[in-house]
């Protein structure tokens, strides 16, 4: 389903202003391990539900936001700054 | 006369047993074909189990094109295998399956482009896949429909031509090994949703689901769309993200294409069934989602994009369209084989958008795997530590777009 994003800047837009950044996740320090770079790299939680990600207004204000949308529905619950 | 209207099971209804031998999650074409071959090895006591109806997911939802002009070596051998299988299949299964081999044609609008045809077309020579580069007045001669003029916006420069490539009833082959397997004494569960995997000591034991516990010594995971909610249940996290892709179906016209075209450039894929629809398909939507909503965007750039090509077009009507949940992966390739460190837990996942397609060499190489406890060398590239070991499949060439 098409949706809008509320940019925090610049207020409800459709989603295909937007670029998807993916979902949120912690960049492991220096000395993390192989297997902990491997995991950071590639594996993604994937979930179906609400889940924290990137957005970047592309076709508005150029800067990137976080988000909390429902995958399962598409709904968006939060944007919020980084 | 009465005998034409009677109801036909293809496979029947079972109790939820609580021992199998093999637990398959999704009743797609991936996991009936995996039954299908276990019974032939002589394992029947196989159970299939899906969330919703058989063949409800990606199986059901692709736009049925078969072919093997991929990009890497790996990936090349190993469709082409499967191409093998889908020509002989109707026979073997004794289902139409009605599989056109119309031949299938990757456009290039650009230099840059025809480059990435050159190598596909010399790795598929290569490995003895009949495949090779056209330029316009070949084109035009194959798809007279089509606008080859050469102040299009996007101008038709050459084409990888791919003869054995076409479509097939997709539905028919979801149907044709579930109604084999069934004769063999599978066991398929529809409406059995799984809802936790059982281990002890690095080992699958149990599966939980909406009808009851199975004890089991192996789960294969070939579902799409919900292949890293399985995955979670083990405790692994899959290099997957799941997009939907969303396809339209227009009206029936009188046959006037004969070849699977795809544009890569244009983010298009058209052809036409044996009923005369067109089934257009378009890229994954630029945004994860879990959602088998459609959307009016999808409609519009199709529809702006197939006009592109095919001018002729301008006045068919849209009869329907859907959308299905792609599995993707960081290099377009999937993901197969037993899981490090849960012995007894198989990977049959990532299958993005070109999974219906690899259907029956995953489902023989799976069940082979499940038999010998070897991984087959033919799915060896697809195994899951190729992330860690940085050693990976990149298809994207041959997989983005162009199915």
């Amino acid at each position: 389903m098409s949706f809008l994003i509320s940019c925090p800047n610049c207020g409800a837009r459709s989603v295909y202003e937007f670029r998807f950044g993916g979902e949120i996740h912690d960049r492991p320090p220096v000395s993390a391990s192989e297997d902990e770079w491997t995991q950071y790299l590639y594996a993604r939680k994937n979930k179906s539900g609400p889940q924290e990600e990137w957005w970047y207004h592309r076709a508005g204000c150029r800067t990137w936001f976080k988000a909390v949308r429902e995958t399962a529905t598409n709904t968006v619950i939060e944007t919020r700054w980084p | 006369m009465l005998q034409l209207f009677r109801i036909q099971r293809l496979w029947r209804t079972h109790a939820l047993k609580d021992t199998y031998d093999v637990v398959i999650i999704g009743a797609g074409v991936h996991g009936l074909a995996t039954a299908y071959y276990l019974a032939k090895h002589g394992i029947t006591n196989v159970a299939v189990v899906d969330r919703w109806y058989v063949g409800s997911g990606a199986s059901g939802r692709n736009t049925a094109i078969i072919r093997s002009n991929y990009r890497t070596p790996e990936g090349v051998a190993f469709y082409d295998e499967s191409v093998k299988i889908y020509e002989h299949l109707g026979e073997e299964l004794n289902y139409n399956l009605l599989f056109s081999q119309q031949g299938h044609m990757t456009l290039a609008h650009t230099d840059a482009a025809i480059n990435g045809l050159r190598v596909r077309a010399e790795n598929n020579v290569l490995l003895g896949v009949n495949s090779r580069v056209i330029w316009p007045d070949e084109i035009a001669r194959l798809v007279p429909a089509m606008d080859m003029s050469a102040n299009a916006r996007y101008p038709i420069l050459a084409a990888l031509y791919h003869p054995p490539g076409g479509i097939i009833r997709h539905d028919a082959v979801v149907w044709g090994y579930a109604a084999a397997a069934d004769r063999m004494g599978v066991h398929i569960h529809p409406l059995t949703e799984v809802q936790g995997i059982g281990r002890s000591n690095g080992q699958v034991i149990s599966v939980k689901t909406t009808r009851g516990e199975i004890k089991t010594g192996a789960v294969v995971n070939a579902t799409a769309g919900w292949c890293s909610t399985i995955a979670k249940m083990v405790g692994v996290d899959l290099p997957v993200v799941t997009h939907p892709l969303q396809a339209l179906v227009t009206e029936p016209l009188k046959p006037f294409l004969d070849k699977v075209i795809v544009s890569a450039t244009l983010h298009v894929y058209v052809s036409q069934t044996d009923r005369g629809e067109l089934v257009i398909g378009e890229e994954i939507n630029p945004y994860s989602s879990y959602s088998n909503r459609s959307t009016l965007p999808f409609l519009e750039h199709a529809a702006e994009h197939t006009l592109a090509l095919f001018p002729c077009l301008k006045q068919v009507r849209v009869l329907r369209q859907w959308a299905g949940l792609c599995d993707m992966t960081p290099d377009y390739s999937p993901i197969m084989g037993e899981v490090e460190g849960v012995k007894g837990f198989i990977l049959d996942v990532g299958w993005g958008t070109y999974g219906f397609k690899a259907g029956p060499i995953s489902g023989k190489m799976i069940a082979e795997l499940i038999v010998t406890g070897k991984t087959p060398d033919l799915i060896r590239p697809f195994r899951l530590s190729r992330f860690r070991e940085d050693a990976l499949v990149g298809e994207k060439a041959a997989a983005a777009v162009s199915h």
